[in-house]
């Protein structure tokens, strides 16, 4: 690996993050917390000096380039290097004194999880709820797309960082020109996020409560500024939340279709479809499942809905604590959990296409075992997938099963309840937040030790880089020269 | 620029670098997913896996806002197919086609203007003529094409032992006894064209227009060509040297083309009857030498192996003193072979190709549509030389030129009538199927008669 490259690029991820540390400034001057705003300046003074350090010492020559390789590992230490340094603030303020802590609050929403350890959010100050939630937002789109869209230095290889932090099984361009498609999905993404915000304004929310929910809610993060998550805000601004979470989880190529014109195209996204399809099934089958806990069938339908949409975009936000609901709804929504949102969009999870993908290619071997010599190809949206792509759902998937039961085996000596852990670690994996049972909905992860607190965090960071960034900087021969 | 290209092999992927240098959107379509996979990592392009033939595929790449579009597949039937069906769904868009069968040839001009193409290119033909203009002028004398390869510009630089220095342009005839137009000089940073009472100075660069004929006579008498090529050697009977074979041949350089293939010799025996044919192996030193390789002015490798031409252009290196020529297919170590290795001159077909394109989207930016034919900005793009084909009769046919009254800053350089080179003295009228190029220091041109006042 060419470590130069990859000290180069961590440099300028350090340059952003300062950056991006002025913006909780702003609230807290807003609030008049000084002593906040004090910490995150000098935070961010600590990540632009380190950051112009690590970029101009080195002088880069033609053989420096971001190959898949150096692309994989520069992403991953990235934002591991992003959490650490968002982490410090939470340290200096004294709000999370223990920097596992810190670290697990910023991984988790950087990662866009919503898991947190706090049992008491409301103690925080202003400032730290809004870098809680701006991390949301930050970590949806992905900072390597930021960065791509506003500096210009970027070769062409610079793809192969995308790649790392792009979700789903491929990653494509929308228009020829690298920059010009991460301005436009940030573009959209920025749209996306106003709109949302005048919705949640309209709908009565104060300021700084719709600032902060969009940004969970866009970013399919999750950090609610409120104990009590989501629950607090009136029906129409649930229902408003649901729908914007449902908005982030779709494939981003579909807006783009929509502002290019091109309306045909849209119904050809087979992914998208089930995915809407899946949210409605599911909602259905919840709410009448959970109609004799509530009232009256709108309000089921509005719970129903609200959970179902934030489990699968992998949001996080409660209204009610659904931990508690009947059998039936807690296994649809660990499936949900499972599954996840579309390829290409600010969500986590398995995604749907690599389900789509996984069933066809199951129903193919099964379609060969009674056509021994039949030669079929496989269709994603009425293209025909590659071998490769099939191999490498399939590999995603092995790797996936190991990662959880591995994870799982890890934290078991807390002493946790199978359900407990297991859904833990899902959450954490599929960058959800809640599970069931004692980090439902009304608990935290605080009940985890230090060392299993770790090894959520990796799950987290693991999961929103899908895995394989992050493990290949677990093999030697990553790290050798050549 | 939006650029469609059809095709990722050596051509297609030199272009798709060299425009998204000059930052146009590039996408490339090809059937090979793999071979786009690799590309598209290299360079930050848009690759679409399909058959540019499938006007679905097309679409995929966004044909409807396109500005140029180039076939540069192995086909040139699919080539020329790819084009109509882009200019059928836009015919604002710009198409080019690579043939390179030799049958085509002799109707190119007929097929580019039926079919509504903007340029059919060939890339053996390119590189011929390329050969041909290194052998043929000085090396201080770099030279534009147009007309396919039949008209050219040729630049030169005024030194201080020049006998053109302190010469006035009127003069310049009665002088050297031949017809030459100069079109352009750049002094400094001025670029104008002259009047016939300008004086030429130390410095000027100076755009000529001449038949080879002429420009050979202008050289050697302002001294800038010492030796003009009498001979020549080509090894290797392919579509170059062929084509190389009758350019020279046409202008009276002896050449004789050693090729192993017997039925290919005979043919070349036929379509060229002034070139000596040998059949032999141009591996073989001693026959090379048997047929007087020793005194030979030129030498040509242009077997279908690479390292068979670098080793014969050294081996020719060291018994003559021949000008020496080396084809080169692939562009692998291109930086070595100029550098290390003192075999002076290679040529890479799929390089000229690429350039030639790369040179005609640059000036299409400037241009658009009409009869244009062909436009190309010269002299750091201060000046444009464009083509016009006459269409139909006009105000500017049938008169001579001298009583066209032309807009300012305007020159006729050439006329190209029947493949015959013309080179306008001021007595000559423009008919209908003539090529004309000019030289203008501005393009807003559409048809030929926006030249006039």
């Amino acid at each position: 690996m060419n470590l130069r490259i990859v000290k180069y690029i961590i440099g300028w991820i350090l340059v952003f993050e300062a950056a991006f540390l002025l913006f909780p400034v702003i609230a807290g001057l807003f609030y008049k917390e000084y002593r906040h705003c004090i910490v995150y300046i000098v935070t961010a003074l600590l990540s632009l000096l380190s950051g112009f350090f690590l970029t101009r010492r080195e002088k880069l020559d033609i053989s420096d380039q971001i190959y898949i390789r150096e692309g994989f590992a520069a992403v991953s230490l990235s934002w591991i290097v992003l959490s650490i340094v968002g982490a410090l603030p939470f340290v200096f303020t004294g709000e999370i004194p223990n920097l596992i802590d810190a670290l697990f609050e910023t991984a988790s929403g950087f990662t866009t999880t919503g898991a947190s350890i706090l049992s008491d959010v409301e103690a925080l100050s202003r400032t730290s709820l809004f870098w809680r939630s701006f991390t949301h937002w930050i970590g949806g789109m992905g900072i390597f797309v930021f960065i791509m869209a506003v500096l210009p230095m970027t070769g062409a290889r610079s793809l192969n960082l995308i790649r790392a932090e792009s979700p789903g099984p491929t990653v494509g361009k929308f228009v020829p020109k690298l920059r010009q498609s991460s301005l436009l999905l940030y573009f959209l993404y920025i749209l996306l996020t106003i709109i949302g915000l005048i919705c949640f304004m309209l709908s009565g929310m104060p300021v700084f409560d719709a600032f902060t929910m969009i940004f969970g809610t866009m970013g399919t993060g999750g950090f609610g500024i409120y104990n009590d998550s989501a629950a607090s805000f009136t029906p129409l601004q649930q229902n408003l939340i649901t729908v914007f979470m449902i908005l982030g989880g779709i494939n981003y190529s579909v807006y783009f279709c929509i502002i290019s014109g091109n309306f045909r195209q849209i119904l050809s996204f087979e992914e998208v479809r089930w995915y809407l399809l899946i949210i409605m099934a599911s909602t259905i089958i919840i709410t009448c499942d959970i109609l004799n806990m509530f009232g009256s069938a709108v309000t089921a339908l509005r719970h129903a809905a609200f959970q179902v949409a934030s489990i699968i975009t992998t949001s996080g936000f409660s209204t009610v604590d659904f931990d508690r609901w009947p059998g039936l709804s807690r296994n649809i929504i660990v499936v949900l959990m499972i599954i996840g949102a579309c390829a290409g969009s600010t969500g986590g999870g398995f995604k749907v296409s690599r389900v789509l993908i996984l069933i066809k290619s199951v129903s193919k071997e099964i379609h060969s075992i009674i056509h021994p010599q039949r030669i079929k190809k496989l269709y994603l949206d009425k293209m025909s997938l590659s071998e490769e792509t099939i191999r490498s759902v399939s590999a995603y998937t092995a790797v996936y099963i190991v990662i959880i039961i591995a994870s799982c085996m890890l934290i078991a000596p807390d002493e946790l309840d199978f359900t407990t852990n297991f859904t833990a670690v899902l959450a954490t994996v599929n960058n959800i937040g809640p599970g069931l049972s004692l980090v439902g909905p009304s608990h935290n992860f605080d009940v985890y030790s230090y060392f299993s607190k770790c090894v959520l965090i990796f799950d987290m960071i693991a999961g929103r880089l899908e895995l394989f960034p992050i493990l290949i900087l677990f093999s030697p021969s990553c790290w050798r020269k050549y | 620029m939006n650029v469609i290209i059809v095709g990722c092999g050596n051509v297609g992927s030199t272009l798709a670098e060299k425009l998204r240098n000059e930052n146009h959107d590039i996408v490339m379509i090809d059937k090979d997913s793999h071979k786009l996979d690799v590309l598209t990592d290299e360079q930050d392009i848009l690759g679409v896996t399909g058959d540019g033939l499938n006007y679905q595929t097309l679409l995929r790449a966004g044909i409807e806002h396109t500005d140029l579009f180039i076939a540069v597949t192995e086909s040139d039937e699919q080539n020329l197919l790819c084009c109509v069906m882009a200019k059928r769904s836009d015919k604002y868009c710009r198409t080019v086609a690579r043939v390179r069968n030799p049958i085509y040839n002799t109707e190119i001009s007929y097929l580019r203007r039926e079919l509504g193409l903007s340029l059919i290119i060939n890339p053996e033909l390119i590189a011929a003529a390329d050969i041909a203009r290194r052998f043929q002028y000085p090396d201080s004398v770099s030279v534009e094409t147009f007309t396919r390869g039949r008209v050219e510009l040729m630049h030169l630089t005024v030194t201080g032992y020049s006998p053109l220095k302190g010469l006035v342009i009127s003069a310049l005839q009665p002088r050297f006894k031949c017809n030459i137009l100069i079109c352009a000089v750049k002094r400094g940073r001025r670029v104008f064209i002259p009047s016939a009472d300008d004086t030429i100075e130390e410095g000027d660069e100076l755009i000529v227009s001449a038949t080879p004929r002429d420009a050979n006579y202008f050289f050697r008498k302002t001294g800038l060509f010492k030796h003009p090529l009498k001979s020549a050697m080509i090894i290797g009977g392919g579509t170059i040297g062929f084509y190389l074979a009758r350019r020279l041949t046409d202008v009276g350089i002896k050449t004789k083309i050693i090729e192993a293939d017997e039925e290919r010799c005979a043919l070349l025996n036929d379509e060229i009857p002034k070139a000596i044919i040998i059949n032999g192996d141009g591996t073989d030193e001693r026959l090379l030498l048997r047929e007087g390789l020793g005194g030979v002015g030129a030498f040509a490798a242009l077997t279908g192996i690479d390292e068979e031409n670098v080793l014969l252009s050294l081996f020719a290196n060291r018994v003559s003193h021949a000008r020496t020529i080396t084809k080169l297919r692939r562009l692998n170590y291109t930086e070595i072979m100029n550098n290390n290795i003192s075999v002076d001159h290679a040529v890479f077909p799929s390089l000229l190709t690429a350039d030639y394109i790369v040179k005609y989207a640059r000036s299409m930016l400037s241009i658009s549509g009409g009869n244009v034919e062909n436009a190309f900005d010269i002299l750091d793009k201060r000046a444009v030389a464009i083509e016009f084909f006459v269409t139909g009769e006009g105000p500017v046919t049938g008169h001579a030129i001298s009583s066209l009254k032309l807009k300012k800053d305007i020159i006729i350089c050439s006329i190209t009538r029947n493949e015959r080179l013309i080179i306008p003295t001021g007595r000559e009228d423009i008919r209908v199927g003539d090529n004309v190029l000019i030289l203008s220091m501005h393009s807003d041109f559409k048809d030929i008669k926006d030249i006039l006042a």
